[in-house]
């Protein structure tokens, strides 16, 4: 299950761990990304709160926890090769994996025809 | 995700175009606001690509935004022209020869940098007694308004409105440019001369700000579309955007206005002494003098240098410079990711105790002290062409 925040975060949900992303539409808008700051893994996060930071030539952004909850794992192959986020931001450019605390939390994202929706609308 | 970049859309208010607004959006670049003007911070190419096309073969550049003007003198000598501009900019003018080109500032009363420029001293006998002047694009109307404000009587400022101008920069921009330009390939870096370009009149000087060999090419307004689209169809050649150039003049350790330069800093803080000539540095007569050659003699109380991070995250500008001890000695003014280095550059002022190079710094980044050290400007080895 696919799910997506207004922030440009995709959640991919398997049980009760999401794997957390940027979309393609975010990574376009950044340009080459040249650096990812991964949380710790056993950091608890918050829905909406500051979890990672994506460097692109120009800009650092933030990246938001979409849900509530422990990271369990993080991409640590994006500290070699960062451009994994513009090569494949919905596959191997994943940030990391969040333990879920709450799983009705998802009802409050988007599923992907919203989302294409609220793109075509920036 | 939050964006924080430097390009942020603003909304409402009249941007201005250049002349080759046109051919940017019909690149497929993407448009930012910048000094007033719509522009291209990248190509469907990205800043990357079109970063590493200029380090090996050429890159194009529209920078129609920045200010021409010249100065004229009434009698028609240079002595005259340059002895007026001498009075508001610190280097040697009076002894800048025809067709020379020379990298300058002007000062204010605290020898602290309204703006940073290019003069020219023609090449032909019938521009004596005028020089050409290239400013910043953000200063522009205000260089214009102290310049002609402080002008003597028989010396006057004329605006070049209806100018473009656009740059050729990297290995292979003079193999390009002398295919169109007959007597491009002898001019050495900082010569200036007027020209044809496939027939067209144009101004063009060897140089740049990318650290790269190269030309600006200033051309009338209406003949500005033939040229480019000359140069972009060459295969060589790669349209660059305001992205790239950012990153090529950081990795070539050049300041950028109103981040490494400003009103408070000294040219001698700003590392740019080079600039100004002996007769000068002695003689004083610039505004700001007084600050400037105490600065000289004594050395000033902070220093820019150039900034390597350790490991790979950037170093923006703003960020705290502090010592190993961790007391705060400076901030980054202009830093991101070099391409051709390939990770994090920076440069940015620190107490002038910490200025020498493989001094170790710690840079604050997101409550983390991480590691760096000072190094010798530029971070890459310029491609000048000394002739």
């Amino acid at each position: 299950m696919l799910r997506f925040t207004k922030d440009h975060e995709w959640v991919k949900v398997d049980g009760d761990e999401a794997t957390v992303g940027i979309t393609d539409y975010a990574q376009s808008q950044l340009g080459d990304v040249v650096y990812v700051e991964l949380p710790d893994v056993g950091r608890s996060v918050k829905a909406g709160g500051e979890a990672a930071v994506v460097e692109s030539v120009k800009a650092a952004s933030e990246v938001y926890a979409p849900l509530t909850g422990e990271v369990s794992a993080v991409n640590d192959a994006l500290a070699d090769s960062p451009s994994a986020v513009n090569d494949d931001p919905e596959g191997s450019g994943w940030f990391m994996k969040i333990k879920l605390a709450d799983k009705s939390e998802l009802d409050g994202l988007m599923d992907e025809d919203a989302y294409k929706a609220f793109v075509d609308e920036q | 995700m939050a964006e924080a970049d430097d390009f942020s859309k603003v909304k409402g208010g009249e941007l201005l175009k250049t002349p080759l607004h046109a051919q940017h959006v019909a690149l497929g670049a993407r448009m930012v606001p910048f000094a007033g003007y719509d522009m291209p911070v990248q190509y469907p190419a990205g800043i990357i690509k079109e970063h590493t096309a200029t380090r090996t073969s050429a890159g194009l550049f529209d920078v129609s935004h920045m200010g021409q003007a010249v100065l004229k003198a009434d009698d028609g000598s240079h002595e005259t022209v340059a002895k007026a501009l001498e009075g508001l900019i610190p280097a040697d003018v009076i002894g800048l020869e025809h067709g020379r080109q020379r990298y300058s500032q002007l000062l204010n009363a605290d020898g602290g940098i309204l703006d940073d420029l290019m003069v020219t001293r023609p090449a032909s006998a019938d521009g004596e007694g005028t020089l050409l002047l290239v400013v910043n694009a953000a200063c522009k109307e205000a260089d214009y308004a102290h310049i002609a404000a402080n002008l003597p009587a028989g010396v006057s400022l004329e605006v070049l409105n209806d100018k473009a101008l656009i740059a050729i920069q990297g290995p292979k921009a003079a193999d390009v440019t002398a295919e169109h330009v007959p007597g491009a390939a002898d001019m050495a870096f900082m010569d200036a001369r007027s020209g044809t370009f496939d027939g067209i009149e144009v101004h063009l000087s060897r140089s740049g700000y990318t650290g790269e060999d190269g030309y600006e090419i200033s051309v009338s307004a209406q003949d500005a579309e033939k040229i480019w689209n000359t140069l972009a169809g060459d295969e060589r050649v790669m349209p660059v955007g305001l992205g790239a150039r950012d990153t090529l003049r950081l990795e070539a350790g050049l300041c950028l206005y109103g981040h490494d330069i400003d009103e408070t800093t000294s040219p001698v803080e700003a590392g740019l002494l080079w600039s100004i000539g002996k007769r000068r540095r002695e003689e004083g007569g610039f505004p700001g003098a007084d600050r400037i050659q105490r600065e000289i003699a004594e050395g000033p109380s902070r220093r820019r240098v150039g900034i390597k991070p350790s490991g790979r995250a950037p170093a923006r500008e703003g960020t705290v410079v502090a010592d190993t001890g961790g007391s705060e000695i400076g901030t980054v003014t202009s830093g991101g990711f070099g391409p051709t280095v390939g990770g994090p550059v920076a440069m940015g002022y620190v107490g002038a105790g910490y200025a020498k190079p493989a001094t170790p710094l710690q840079l604050m980044l997101r409550g983390r002290a991480e590691p760096a050290e000072v190094v010798k400007l530029p971070f890459v080895p310029p491609g000048f062409h000394r002739g």
